[in-house]
């Protein structure tokens, strides 16, 4: 018999193993064993405030390194802390792999105390879970969850294991390999289908290369450029792709969807061609389906074949990573196009006119308020594209996405699928863990930074130095714009009052940061500059900002593209468009 | 909408009908019915799953269920190149001396009294869901007191094996390909 270890050390043993440099978590009872072993790990381990903090820290450390992302919890409630992390990842597709202590095994199905199964409740929220019993399992566990998350379309695993598995006796056996009968992920694209889809861009005169978030997770933006400027056609970056593709590229015609630039919604909705790259037709890019893009011919790569055909049916469906996939698409393309190549000249004088008319902009607020585009504006601007944004939800979330430019790939942090509120300060924590040397800007909202901004203390004790602008319009802006809109300007209960409690910067002060506020528009650019030029602690920035700014374009919701609007009842003027 | 019936190999692991069956209701997929059962390798089950469906819905309940880590093969049982059979039991109201014809009316569906009770009759029965049907409809005048149905299981025709199918190195389906709904093995 080889040398006996506890579960527990087993666990930590299978965690140094794979490779995992960090991990997020609170101990409890059910877990308390595992961090034992914990204690004596080279994994530096971050002691959060909330399991919620641990989750989107997980994420944001894998969606800056590309790495998998690791929290951990206890049973019962710590477990339970982590559904919202969880949901947010499986939807942005974001490798972690959540590891949670289970009450003792012949407690499970008793109602034990902090008995919640975990696994039922995440099944529909995870890529893969397991509930682990047996010490001897958890090594096979581990090399699978890592490999479950990080490989194909990536998501979040968790691993559950019951406490009396952590503290018996096993003999540690890590497997040489991972094979899974039911997960092999197609990597390698079917070449009839390359030839297919180099076919139909060759016949396109009006290709939109429409840029999902997969771009990105397959580290495939240097084959992107490449392939773009081979088509030469226009390209939209969605929210999860921003920084997929440069801004400054004269190609890039910006965001599609709900609030999306004039020119890419519009270039979606006029084109021949779709060629679709780790996008999914999510129904904040397509407005209302039915009369979503009707003239074009879809080409759609992905990893995963269950988005093919999900909501939009796809002439060419690419099955494989995108890297590969695009990386195939390159030569035959090429060769394609050698033989004719149509001409996109009319598409662009479109495209452009569209454009310059109705480039991204903003009013100054009359009542000599800070506009908050303003300041996301120069918060991107002063800092540059190799800094590192997160954003919260709401309406300063798409002026992140609008105002600030991004030129690189994992630049650009957000939730996007499940619109997590409290997801930026955490995210942020873990970007910055990832990425230490990068400054790190969290762009919040008042509503969402009071959701989970106790991790600002997590960031303090652990030399962490974010900084965190909150932008300040005293509500819930975003829903307040759609009673604005849609509600008669009945403004039920989405007054936050914050420009009286909480005293932001105060709070900060409280929580180990440098607490700043910032009141008018003079001082923007030097209170910026004096976060930038403090790297020993978190800062964080009040911007006081106009409350009645409003995010646009917009497409309503259950609309269609079509009936996109530049202000309010004011549709960009089609009869001047030649289209 | 037509009924479509089809064959998914699992992994023999705790939790893999709780995930079959929660798909089906996040997605809003309406199960007629499910058999599951153990198959000639023990680390493997095998359910039969019948839906009513479009072909464009199948292909998405498929490409979904071929997500879950645990499904290891999946492919459509079509009429035609499979045998399909489900077994009932169900207990028919005895009265003024009607057991002769009952007895008559399943034997022409092959099927047979098991139980004569004092106030029922039993009777058990193989076949094709609507041979089942149709059993049943001559019987309901009689009164049907309990009835139980086991789902439709099946298994296709001639040599091949949905595990040589599935369980292959390549991960291949050997077969010509099937026009609408593809066939999701590794
Ligand atoms: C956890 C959670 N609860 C509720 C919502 C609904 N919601 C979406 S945006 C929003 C307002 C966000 O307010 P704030 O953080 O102040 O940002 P702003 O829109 O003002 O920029 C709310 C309540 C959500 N997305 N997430």
């Amino acid at each position: 018999m080889g040398e006996q270890i506890t579960g527990a050390q087993s666990l930590v043993k299978s965690l140094e193993l794979v490779g995992v440099e960090v991990m997020f978590g609170i101990p409890g009872g059910a877990i308390l064993p595992a961090y034992d072993p914990i204690f004596d790990s080279k994994i530096r381990h971050i002691l959060v405030r909330h399991e919620q903090g641990a989750g989107h820290a997980a994420t944001g450390y894998a969606q800056v390194t590309g790495k998998v992302g690791v929290c951990i919890a206890t049973s019962g409630p710590g477990a339970t802390n982590l559904v919202t992390p969880l949901a947010d990842a499986q939807m942005d597709s974001v490798p972690i792999v959540a590891i949670t202590g289970q009450v003792p095994g012949p407690a499970i199905g008793t109602d034990a105390f902090q008995e919640a199964d975990i696994r039922g409740v995440t099944m529909p929220i995870t890529k893969h879970n397991y509930l682990i019993t047996n010490p001897d399992d958890i090594p096979r566990a581990i090399a699978e969850a890592f490999y479950i998350a990080g490989s194909g379309r990536p998501g979040p695993v968790l691993v559950d294991i019951a406490k009396d598995a952590l503290q018996r006796m096993t003999e540690f056996k890590y497997p040489q390999s991972v094979s899974l009968l039911g997960y092999k992920p197609q990597t390698e694209p079917d070449s009839q289908s390359i030839r297919d889809a180099a076919a139909l861009i060759a016949q396109s005169k009006k290709p939109v290369f429409y840029v999902g978030g997969g771009v990105i997770k397959a580290n495939a933006s240097a084959e992107l450029i490449k392939l773009a400027e081979l088509v030469g056609a226009p390209v939209v970056t969605t929210l999860m792709a921003r920084g997929a593709f440069p801004d400054s590229h004269a190609q890039n015609l910006g965001m599609p969807g709900m609030h999306g630039t004039v020119a890419a919604v519009t270039s979606l909705q006029k084109a021949d061609l779709l060629i679709t790259l780790g996008a999914r037709f999510d129904d904040r890019v397509t407005g209302k389906l039915s009369s979503f893009a009707v003239n074009a011919k879809v080409i759609h790569a992905d990893i995963d074949p269950a988005e093919i055909g999900k909501n939009r049916y796809a002439d060419v469906a690419i099955i494989g990573d995108l890297k590969e996939s695009i990386r195939a698409l390159i030569p035959a393309v090429d060769a394609e196009l050698k033989k004719s190549k149509p001409d996109l000249e009319t598409w662009w004088r479109q495209m452009n006119s569209l454009r310059s008319t109705y480039p991204l902009g903003y009013n100054e607020p009359d009542d000599g308020s800070v506009s908050p585009q303003y300041v996301i504006e120069r918060i991107g601007a002063i800092t540059g594209p190799d800094a590192i944004y997160v954003a919260g939800v709401g309406q300063h979330q798409m002026w992140a996405s609008q105002f600030i430019k991004y030129e690189k790939p994992r630049t650009w942090l957000n939730s996007g699928g499940l619109g997590t509120m409290g997801y930026a300060v955490p995210a942020a924590m873990g970007a910055k863990v990832g990425a230490p040397k990068t400054p790190v800007w969290a762009i919040d909202g008042d509503g969402c930074f009071q959701m989970t901004n106790q991790e600002l203390v997590t960031c303090s004790l652990n030399n962490i130095p974010i900084k965190v602008a909150i932008i300040n319009n005293e509500s819930l802006g975003m829903v307040r714009q759609w009673q604005s809109l849609f509600y008669q300007g009945r403004y039920s209960n989405t007054d936050l009052h914050s420009k009286r409690v909480p005293d932001f910067a105060k709070l900060a002060e409280a929580m180990g940061c440098v607490g700043l506020r910032c009141e008018s528009k003079g001082d923007v650019d030097r209170i910026i500059k004096e976060a930038n030029a403090i790297n020993d602690a978190p800062v964080v920035v009040d911007f006081n900002v106009h409350r009645d700014a409003m995010v646009w374009p917009m497409v309503a919701a259950g609309t269609s593209n079509d009936e996109i609007l530049i202000a309010r009842e004011m549709a960009p003027d089609w009869d001047s468009q030649e289209l | 909408m037509a009924q479509h019936t089809l064959s998914v190999l699992v992994e023999n692991s705790p939790g893999v009908l709780a995930r079959v069956a929660g798909l089906f209701a996040r997605r809003g997929y309406n199960i007629d019915s499910l058999a599951v059962g153990p198959t000639e390798n023990p680390t493997v089950s095998r359910m039969t799953i019948v839906l009513n469906l479009e072909g464009h819905a199948l292909d998405q309940v498929s490409a979904q269920l071929f997500k879950l880590v645990n499904v290891i093969g999946i492919q459509e049982m079509k009429s035609g190149e499979s045998y399909q059979r489900e077994l009932l039991f169900v207990k028919v109201k005895k009265s003024n001396g009607n057991e002769a014809k009952i007895a008559e009316i399943a034997s022409r569906f092959n099927g047979r009294v098991i139980d004569d009770g004092s106030s029922t009759v039993t009777i058990e029965a193989v076949g094709m869901p609507k041979d089942l049907e149709a059993l049943l409809s001559q019987l309901k005048e009689f009164g049907l007191r309990e009835l139980v149905q086991s789902g439709v299981i099946a298994i296709e025709s001639g040599d091949v094996t949905l595990a040589e199918r599935t369980l292959t190195e390549t991960g291949v389906a050997s077969s010509e390909s099937h026009s609408q709904t593809e066939d999701y093995q590794n």
